[in-house]
């Protein structure tokens, strides 16, 4: 048995990067409430400068969901100062890459530039902070543009249909239940009087963190800041109240029909993220319960459904312990050939039970410590990952260093706890499952009410 | 405004001024021969403790034959059991080093790819897997069955995406008998059919030293760079270079083709033959069509279709030069009942930038966006790694990074109107739409 030899290696392994941090982070406040962190890449003579909103669509009231991403198109729609479309021309003729994204939790916009090219960034991203024109026949084509990406992304993807109406069935209280781009009837009936309060309410310096990643000095990147943004009024913030879920009950499960070839099935625990967690290690215990799953070809699922009992075509987990309310810890996959949605259920809950039952091994512990190691040094090949980390950190409320110790907390994590995760969370009560159910393509589609994503990026 | 012309001209000043200093930042490229006789292309990275390395085989779908979907599943088998490891062993010895690994394949490459930290305790097991893996896959004949029962299911998954159906019904009319109309994901009747003894033929003929080229970015020297090239494709057969493809005949009249299917949108390509990699041209036509759809939002294309008329979220154009001419593609998605609408302002756009070629001032903007994104594209040993293996995948020229910048800022207006001209006929083209939802009954494909 090779066993002893692989804990030593990947315990071995597990201390280097506490030999290569990575470049301390600068952090200061504006006066007017603006958090700015640097973090110093000298690789390459480019920077990534982004602007964090703390505001998503965890965030929106019914009626209005979808509106944090309308409002993040419309933002490139122009001010008085710069016209609609000029942003992305600016950028695009200083050799500049842009985009925007909406999550649940926060809105951010970002552009990668070379190194001498920051200010024009903050120039922008000042200006469009406080000074958006919002203009009714823009917000108009907008809405339609945004409508053809919720049909794009969700209505006619059966996978994404189903895995929208999967969290909507999950979360009976929690924001958590909309999607990220909106329902279609509320992306076609918000107006721009809503947009313009929206906008007033959550775009302000005291709301916002700016994070830049690369060849700059801190120093320099203070005065740009101090110049750009720092003559911008706070506003008076009012926190949105954080609506957890009211507790689940029992068991819940749901259907979708709709013309596909593939079935599709998912299984979803309500779960703690670190935001809300009572015991600061079970979000830990829970990512390396995920890793010991899915973590590589070497994980659980790939081992004993793909390969061993060849149940699933293809299958995962997922969970992100940073999001800022109680989350799902889900399990998902096609089924082979020849086998049925029920069968790769059984198989995952099997999984499941077996996660409660018995302790992980040492062996799988260590795979898991190994590649959380190996992967935090491949994140810093990257400047937009870090900034991304930084970002989601901070506007979640958690603060952006929160996991510099995250190697180290993963390695202190035990098979017990892992189990004692298991045992608390992946519960039968705490389940949602939620299954594809093929109808013909050539057959004429039900008239379904329309349905959800993850992720929308512009 | 004025105003903003003012900052603009300043702006584009300033970026003329800083791209002279940017051709130094370029990292040179040190190249050799292992003595096998494998190509290796080697940018050394010193400041991350990891190592990138991308070996590219001629072993892609154009090889299928009469089996489609035989190089992907060879690429798709490689690591699911080699020598006497399983693919439970294989899946452990890159997972406890923190190993990635990843084997795909396209029409012209297959190509594997590993990153792993430096350590030689890491390092060494994960290349001398990735080693094993080329050399002696094992295709057992169950994994070969899971794989192609996976990929069976993959071909099903394409079947209910109107995206995936129409770019499989584009290239199936554009190249018509050439190779490249070979759908890289096979089809069902030739993955039922594809034996062990083919899958074994074909790794045998094509994953040779011959057909092989390494890439290579990372924290080592240029020894430990040798050394690592010879451990992983050093003792790999020498075997005979396969034959080029052939070159792909010019389009002979438009077709246009309507599939039905139950979605709200209808997913249009238009496009025709393009150009390879190799051909000259290439670069006035990358630089006009950076005007025309490749430049995000500020592109004529989204500029028309979704800008100033709401009816698409995405709208872009683009060659994809391979070994021999790639397709030039113009692809968006829109409702259904907005498809004659789009279909009509994505034509005209064609034909007027065709016909009259770009205006000048937005023209000197494409080009800046891309001499000024230079340093980007580079930025990161994953962006490194992905343009080395494309340079050493295609021969281009070791100081093909150095003069990037040059020969961009080289061409002119005249040289991209022209070659659109010389490559492009907006009078000739594929056209496929694929949606109609529950409208959506069966058209006769129709010539145009």
């Amino acid at each position: 048995m090779p066993s002893s030899r692989i804990v030593v290696a990947a315990l071995g392994l597990a201390l280097a990067p506490a030999t290569f941090a990575a470049a301390p982070v600068h952090e200061f406040t504006l006066a007017n409430g603006l958090k700015v962190l640097v973090r110093e890449d000298h690789r390459a003579p480019v920077v990534v400068s982004q602007i964090w909103y703390k505001v998503g669509s965890s965030y929106e009231p019914s009626g209005l969901t979808g509106i944090s991403h309308l409002l993040e198109h419309l933002m490139f729609k122009g001010t008085p100062n710069v016209p609609g479309g000029e942003f992305s021309r600016l950028i695009a003729a200083n050799g500049g890459d842009e985009n925007a994204f909406t999550s649940r939790d926060f809105t951010a916009y970002f552009q990668t530039l070379e190194k001498e090219r920051l200010e024009l960034s903050f120039r922008l991203e000042a200006d469009r902070m406080r000074h958006l024109l919002l203009k009714p026949e823009d917000v108009t084509r907008e809405a339609q543009v945004v409508a053809e990406e919720r049909r794009l992304r969700t209505e006619d993807q059966p996978e994404a249909l189903t895995q929208e109406r999967f969290h909507a069935a999950a979360y009976i209280t929690s924001p958590y239940r909309n999607p990220i781009i909106g329902w279609m009837q509320d992306i076609q009936s918000i107006r721009p009087d809503d947009l313009k309060r929206w906008y007033q309410q959550w775009y302000a310096p005291n709301n916002a963190t700016l994070v830049v990643v690369g060849d700059v000095d801190p120093a320099r990147v203070r005065e740009l800041a101090e110049k750009h943004f720092g003559p911008l009024p706070p506003s008076d913030l009012t926190p949105p109240r954080l609506e957890q879920d009211i507790p689940q009950l029992g068991e819940r499960r749901i259907a979708v029909k709709t013309p596909a070839e593939v079935p599709y099935v998912a299984l979803g625990y309500k779960a703690p993220t670190f935001k809300i967690a009572t015991e600061d290690w079970e979000p830990y215990a829970l990512d390396v319960l995920d890793g010991v799953l899915d973590g590589g070809n070497s994980g659980r699922i790939s081992r004993n459904l793909v390969r061993g009992s060849q149940v699933a075509a293809a299958a995962g987990t997922g969970y992100n312990p940073t999001a800022r309310l109680e989350e799902l810890f889900v399990l998902a996959g096609n089924p082979a050939p020849g086998r049925t949605n029920t069968e790769l259920e059984q198989a995952l809950r099997a999984e499941v039970t077996r996660l409660r039952e018995e302790l992980i091994s040492q062996e799988e512990l260590a795979r898991v410590v190994a590649q959380v190691a190996a992967t935090d040094v491949y994140q810093q090949d990257s400047l937009f990952y870090q900034g991304m980390r930084l970002g989601t950190l901070e506007t979640v409320g958690l603060g952006w260093n929160r996991l510099d110790d995250y190697v180290q907390r993963i390695q202190a994590v035990t098979p017990e706890q892992v189990r004692a995760v298991a045992r608390k969370y992946l519960t039968d009560d705490r389940l949602t499952v939620a299954t594809l159910e093929p109808l013909p393509l050539d057959g004429r589609r039900p008239s379904v009410p329309t349905a959800g994503m993850d992720h929308a990026i512009r | 405004m004025p105003r903003l012309n003012v900052f603009l001209s300043s702006i584009l000043a300033a970026a003329l001024l800083l791209i002279s200093g940017l051709a130094t930042a370029v990292p040179a490229i040190q190249n050799w021969r292992t003595a096998n006789g494998v190509p290796i292309y080697f940018i050394p990275a010193r400041e991350l403790p990891m190592v990138d390395a991308q070996i590219l085989f001629n072993a892609g779908s154009a090889r299928d034959g009469e089996r489609p979907g035989l190089a992907k599943l060879t690429s798709g088998l490689l690591e699911e059991g080699a020598g006497d490891w399983s693919a439970d062993a294989i899946a452990d010895r890159f997972d406890q080093v923190g190993a990635r690994f990843s084997a795909s394949s396209r029409r012209d490459s297959a190509s594997v790819a590993l990153r792993s930290l430096v350590d030689s305790r890491y390092l060494q097991p994960t290349v001398e897997t990735v080693a094993r893996l080329l050399k002696e896959p094992t295709f057992a004949p169950d994994a070969v069955e899971r794989v192609r029962q996976q990929m069976l299911t993959a071909l099903r998954d394409r079947a209910q995406s109107p995206g995936a159906i129409a770019q499989d019904a584009f290239y199936k009319a554009l190249y018509g008998n050439h190779p490249y109309a070979i759908p890289p994901e096979g089809t069902v009747a030739s993955l039922n059919a594809i034996t062990r003894a083919e899958i074994q033929e074909f790794h045998r003929r094509h994953y040779t030293a011959a057909n092989a080229v390494v890439a290579i970015v990372g924290d080592l020297d240029r020894p430990a760079a040798e050394q690592l090239a010879n451990t992983l494709v050093g003792s790999l057969p020498q075997g005979e270079r396969v034959p080029p493809t052939p070159p792909v005949a010019p389009l002979a009249a438009s077709q246009t083709l309507r599939i039905p299917h139950p979605s709200s949108q209808s997913h249009i390509l238009i496009g025709q033959v393009g150009v390879s990699r190799a051909d000259p041209d290439y670069y006035a036509l990358y630089l006009g069509n950076h005007v025309l759809g490749g430049n995000g939002l500020v592109s004529q294309l989204s500029q028309e279709i979704r800008e100033k008329r709401g009816l698409a979220y995405g709208a872009y154009s683009g060659f994809s030069p391979m070994r021999q001419a790639g397709p030039f593609l113009l692809n968006l998605q829109t409702r259904n009942d907005q498809v004659d609408i789009a279909l009509q302002v994505a034509q005209t756009t064609l034909r007027e930038f065709t016909a009259n070629g770009p205006d000048p001032r937005i023209l000197e903007e494409a080009r800046q966006n891309i001499t000024g994104g230079f340093a980007l594209d580079l930025a990161g040993n994953g962006k490194l790694a992905g343009a080395l293996g494309s340079i050493a995948f295609h021969g281009l020229p070791l100081d093909y990074l150095q003069n990037y910048i040059s020969m961009m800022n080289g061409i002119s207006l005249e040289q991209v109107k022209t070659a659109w001209q010389r490559h492009v006929q907006p009078d000739r083209l594929i056209t496929v739409i694929v949606g109609g939802g529950e409208q959506g009954t069966p058209k006769p494909a129709a010539g145009s």
